[in-house]
């Protein structure tokens, strides 16, 4: 229906009277002046992939796990989570900030166990809907209490973060961060743009496996940023969407918030469970802000809710079921942090297994960077050209900034993919 | 010591006023409290209810081991969408047919009204809502956050503890052309007070002819008069003529699913082209608000609405639920008439759904707090739900005594 009302639109601008459809009625809409919007340049790559025949069809495009088959993985752990929810749990309304057990959960893996923060109450916390929800909420809060604050976003970043931030009516910038020579991070770039910035501005930081270029700054680099931040009183935002998926070990995955955290900034941090339990299409995440006291944090808490309340009211509560079983269970959660190694580790395989055979290949270039860079993303440095030949005569997918999604590599696709990448590079 | 913090100078939020009302109640040690406060589902024995085909549809997907959980698309469950559309609007439906009606899921009611509202404050020409008054607490701040400007027309008439039928045309024929008017598609909250089909029939005259747009909410589907079809006709009559019209639906009253977020938004166009494009950009509302929508509630909808043994289930279970509270409206009512409670209680049984009210002013409802411990809003509202034949005799003596000692 959608073509044929496409085909119909385009014969009329050409001057041509369409045939309208059968049925349909010659009304006056009070909406026929809306545009038809834009395809999403993430999801619209997996669309594409659906509609593609061809049996040698890969898709490395959009960010959900794949298992060595290619296939979506659901967590043993989550399995059983669900298996002593179902019948046994009502599903009664969350109170507007969620489940206080995700939250205590949520917060000491982001904090630590023994934070002094969770201690003292400090954090205002609320159950989100994933890491969109937390970020959108965060936004909506700054705009609200802080109307004159902007956000400085990191080039590039996910797209959808600017979407966030613009509907939220914040203000952006942009501060470096990728550095396309070296296919790694612009640490001298970031540094100048930390310094430039107005003091007391707000920082997007994506707290590891950064998306879409897996280039995460070191150790020594973060503490760096983190002085400089104290010096010009910055605000840090971190999305955390991958922890435990990047490394493998959560707790190291953290090392940049935890590291901001010693050098005594109040941050906030949104949490997502979609990729590192597999949570996806349940929606769970976690909104949280380190507040100066107690006091602050209820009254921060309060306000996110009131926030919360107009937009949905009070959030899903079978993702935070499961997140809450898991976390609470030493031997589920250990098993967790098993699954959790373990698709982190198939990433790292298939970061080796394509660089090797890129240059088994013969390729000129040079592939260190897959290996150098961290969790599901791969940013190639391959031009949309070179992507759209991928598509065109390989019916590979993926988004055209060339960024490959690892997790949809396998030891039976690796071989092609580097073939065809090869192929597409190997001249220029 | 922690630098001073951008937030300093932050005020606690207010609680909200519906929601406190069941914080007070669970600090409340007294064995004969009841809470008529929010508007969940009581069995007879005051305990949350999950209906047995829900409890089946839980079963189907846990034992489906081919099951994922990845993302659903932005616009959510294409299945349940359809399913959603089909049963507000019929299945027989032109709209549905003709292919002019865009729905996505959203987060229950509330998501289903907030995209909406965005949706038209960036598209549609007029800003402007009309609100019942009174009406669902969250409805004002859930479009002005949309970026609406929000006013009221006059709806509940206290002197008759009913329809304010007039006072409701005169402000829709005040409205200037092309408004937007809000309007509770059954079991209007929080009063119980509906318009009879014959009104809905003139409002909908008056609204088309100043090109009025229709939003409608409907949280009771099913849950008002016991059928799903009848609870649909206002709705349906709106859709008959042809015309344009917003409708937000939520599955968690008529399926008990709460916590679990289930709704749609659905936009009857006036084209199958139009309808194309606005689902496009209700897209683009709901990916930088949260991406995309919660997977399991709307599976469970699904699996039932699309058997026809799970569905005729839930039919059944669903008119249980109607006819327990229909029983409630009638046992208070006549309650209060053996106690010969001065005033006239018929609206008791004359107002539909969870809700009613009482027309009790807010000492009363304090009285009754203090000396009686009866949980209910400040504006004398009751939830039906949460009565049973056991705490009737109490609730009726409060009242009684609210009604004779204060004035």
């Amino acid at each position: 229906m959608a073509m044929c009302s496409r085909a119909a639109a385009a014969i009329r601008r050409r001057g041509g009277v369409a045939l309208a459809p059968p049925h349909a009625r010659a009304m006056a809409s009070l909406f026929g002046h809306v545009e038809p919007a834009p395809k999403d340049p993430i999801l619209g790559v997996t669309e594409a992939f659906l509609a593609d025949p061809s049996p040698d069809k890969v898709n490395v495009g959009v960010g959900a796990y794949r298992d060595d088959n290619g296939q979506p993985v659901v967590l043993d752990c989550v399995r059983e989570a669900e298996r002593r929810i179902a019948g046994n749990l009502n599903m009664e309304y969350l109170p507007m900030g969620g489940s206080i057990k995700m939250i205590d959960e949520s917060l000491k893996l982001a904090y630590g166990e023994d934070s002094e923060f969770i201690k003292d109450k400090r954090i205002a916390a609320v159950q989100a809907l994933s890491g969109t929800g937390a970020c959108r909420l965060f936004a909506d809060f700054q705009r609200r209490f802080l109307p004159d604050s902007q956000i400085y976003i990191p080039t590039p970043t996910w797209s959808n973060h600017h979407n966030i931030w613009r509907d939220a009516q914040v203000p952006q910038r942009t501060f470096t961060y990728y550095h396309p020579e070296s296919r790694g991070l612009d640490f001298a770039g970031l540094m100048d743009d930390v310094k430039n910035a107005p003091n007391g501005s707000f920082f997007l930081l994506h707290a590891c496996a950064h998306n879409p270029t897996g280039v995460d700054p070191t150790e020594e680099q973060w503490r760096e940023i983190s002085y400089q931040f104290k010096v010009k009183n910055h605000i840090p935002f971190f999305d955390m969407a991958y922890q435990g998926f990047a490394s493998g070990d959560p707790e190291r995955d953290a090392k940049a918030i935890r590291i901001f955290l010693e050098d005594g900034h109040q941050i906030g941090c949104a949490q997502s469970y979609a990729k590192n339990m597999g949570l996806y299409g349940q929606r769970a995440g976690c909104l949280s802000i380190l507040c100066e006291d107690e006091m602050q944090a209820v009254a921060v808490k309060s306000q996110l809710q009131q926030i919360a309340r107009p937009m949905y009211s009070n959030p899903p509560v079978h993702g935070s079921l499961v997140v809450s079983i898991i976390l609470n269970d030493p031997e589920l959660k250990s098993l967790w942090l098993k699954e959790v190694k373990g698709m982190a580790d198939r990433i790292i395989g298939m970061r080796k297994a394509l660089k090797e055979n890129l240059e088994q290949l013969g390729s000129p270039l040079s592939w260190d960077h897959i290996t150098n860079q961290i969790g599901m993303f791969c940013y190639s440095g391959m031009t949309p050209e070179q992507v759209d030949r991928l598509t065109n005569e390989y019916h590979i997918y993926m988004t055209r900034n060339g960024r490959i999604s690892m997790a949809g590599v396998t030891t039976g696709n690796v071989a092609y993919l580097a073939n065809a990448i090869h192929e597409v590079t190997k001249t220029k | 010591m922690a630098s001073s913090s951008v937030f300093a100078g932050l005020a606690q939020a207010p609680e909200d006023p519906i929601l406190g009302v069941t914080v007070a109640y669970n600090k409340d040690p007294s064995p004969v409290k009841v809470n008529l406060g929010v508007g969940a589902y009581r069995t007879e024995e005051g305990k949350p209810l999950v209906l047995d085909v829900v409890r089946r549809a839980e079963q189907m997907l846990i034992n489906n081991p081919s099951r994922v959980k990845e993302y659903l698309p932005i616009t959510g469950l294409a299945e349940f969408n359809k399913l959603s559309a089909k049963l507000i609007f019929g299945t027989d439906s032109p709209a549905i047919q003709e292919s002019r009606v865009a729905t996505v899921q959203c987060l229950s009611g509330t998501g289903s009204l907030r995209v909406g509202g965005e949706f038209l404050a960036r598209h549609y020409h007029e800003r402007t809502i009309y609100i019942p008054q009174p009406t669902w607490g969250n409805h004002p701040k859930v479009f002005t956050l949309a970026g609406l400007t929000v006013r009221s027309y006059r709806y509940y008439d206290p002197a008759t503890r009913g329809l304010d039928f007039q006072g409701l045309l005169e402000d829709l024929s005040s409205a200037p052309s092309g408004a937007i008017v809000l309007l509770h598609a059954c079991a209007h909250n929080p009063t119980g007070v509906d318009p009879t089909l014959d009104q809905w029939e003139q409002i909908r005259q008056l609204m088309r002819s100043k090109s009025l747009l229709p939003f409608f909410d409907s949280a009771y589907q099913g849950f008002a008069s016991g059928s799903l079809d009848k609870d649909a006709q206002s709705v349906r009559m709106f859709v008959a003529d042809g015309g344009e019209l917003l409708m937000a639906q939520s599955y968690a009253k008529n399926m008990g699913l709460y916590g679990e977020r289930v709704g749609a938004l659905s936009i009857v166009c006036g084209s199958a082209d139009v309808a194309v494009r606005v689902e496009s950009q209700l897209k683009l509302v709901i990916r930088p608000m949260y991406s995309n929508p919660p997977i399991h509630g709307a599976s469970i909808v699904a699996t039932i609405l699309k058997d026809s043994d799970m569905f005729n289930e839930w039919t059944v279970e669903l008119k249980g639920m109607a006819d327990r509270i229909i029983s409630m409206r009638q046992q208070l009512f006549d309650a209060l008439k053996t106690r010969g409670t001065p005033g006239d209680w018929s609206h008791i049984i004359k107002q539909i759904g969870m809700f009613t009210f009482t027309g009790l002013n807010s000492d009363q409802v304090a009285f009754m707090r203090q000396e009686y411990h009866i949980y209910m809003t400040s504006d004398g509202r009751i939830s039906m739900a949460g009565l049973s034949t056991r705490t009737i005799p109490h609730l009726s003596d409060a009242i009684h005594a609210a009604v004779t000692k204060l004035k």
